[in-house]
């Protein structure tokens, strides 16, 4: 899968987007084991170090545990899980919004037209 | 203490200052690029690091020494320029480094030589300029090293050549070694290094982690190095 990195925001935080974001679609489903260290850095084309850090957050984040020898897995914790869901949700819904207030829209409208693209774009 | 120690380095040409007062301490288990536009001084550091030049004033210590026989077995150098003979293949010069270094490893030498296609039996004087850069690089990442000192690894060769140099780097990444790449092919590089120094007129102006800058900065080192040395 292809890694994109932004400038100017810090890889470790564009690392722990991108994860999060494949562990939500099920790109690593609940209870899988994670590719290690160096592999993912050397997929990701980023430092060792830079990945390890980024997948420490992800651990204190619940969304990963390690065991002791055998590696790190994702989360089978289902409220963690559909938490992330909404979070992710969220934030993509905020960014959409942003743009079309920015090209004058209220959020009544927004509301109001939703529906509408929706059934357009079937 | 820390792998690399270099503490007041200067070195003269003539009445040219290649380095002034150069103070770097780089810690094992580091990634670090040496940023820097031509001519300002990666290559003379390197070099002195090397026991290429010696030092007008001031020291540079790799664990404690001197750099000379004690360090050569444990720095794996990358020169800018081609330093192997020409009439050597491939397999020979897998032969001489293996004879030269302790830590050198054969198989994993000729599988690097091989991933990248160059012929084995073919002599160095055949090859193009960017063929040579990359057989001596798998010759250097061979090495299991406590320094890596690669002065423009990537300077001379092909994006994809470049993808998989990299990746040769990572995938070699010991947390007992220092990896020093010299380059001003920053964007590139940037997203695999721990520290960024930056070096202008034979000075130390900037040693910050790469993150840090991008955190702090909101630009990346790329940037940041094109509004610091301006022309």
């Amino acid at each position: 899968m292809e890694w994109n990195f932004k400038n100017g925001i810090p890889i470790y935080t564009q690392i722990i987007d991108e994860m999060t974001m494949r562990i939500a679609s099920g790109t690593y489903g609940p209870g899988e084991k994670l590719p290690s260290v160096r592999d993912l850095a050397m997929d990701a084309g980023v430092n060792p170090n830079t990945m390890q850090r980024a997948l420490a957050e992800l651990e204190r984040r619940e969304l990963v545990f390690s065991e002791r020898t055998s590696g790190r897995f994702v989360t089978r914790n289902e409220d963690v899980l559909k938490g992330l869901h909404e979070e992710l949700a969220k934030r993509y819904f905020r960014e959409f919004a942003d743009k079309l207030r920015k090209i004058g829209m209220s959020y009544a409208e927004i509301a109001g037209s939703v529906e509408k693209w929706i059934k357009e774009m079937r | 203490m820390a792998r690399i120690e270099i503490n007041h380095l200067t070195k003269n040409f003539g009445g040219l200052t290649a380095l002034d007062e150069v103070d770097l301490s780089l810690e094992k288990g580091q990634i670090v690029g040496l940023l820097g536009p031509n001519g300002s001084g990666k290559t003379t550091l390197i070099k002195i690091l090397n026991g290429l030049l010696t030092p007008t004033s001031g020291s540079a210590e790799i664990n404690g020494m001197k750099p000379g026989v004690g360090t050569k077995k444990i720095v794996a150098y990358l020169p800018d320029r081609n330093a192997l003979p020409d009439y050597m293949t491939s397999d020979q010069l897998i032969g001489l480094y293996k004879d030269f270094f302790e830590d050198f490893d054969s198989d994993k030498a000729g599988a690097m030589i091989d991933d990248l296609g160059i012929d084995r039996k073919q002599t160095l004087k055949k090859m193009s300029k960017g063929t040579k850069e990359k057989l001596q690089l798998c010759l250097v990442m061979a090495r299991t090293a406590e320094v890596y000192l690669l002065d423009e690894p990537i300077g001379g060769v092909d994006p994809a050549t470049r993808d998989y140099i990299l990746r040769t780097i990572i995938s070699n990444y010991n947390e007992d070694a220092v990896v020093v790449i010299s380059t001003h092919l920053i964007s590139d590089i940037e997203s695999v290094l721990d520290d960024v120094v930056f070096i202008k007129n034979g000075r130390v102006v900037l040693h910050d982690k790469a993150d840090h800058i991008r955190e702090e900065k909101g630009e990346s080192v790329d940037q940041l190095f094109r509004e610091v040395f301006k022309c």
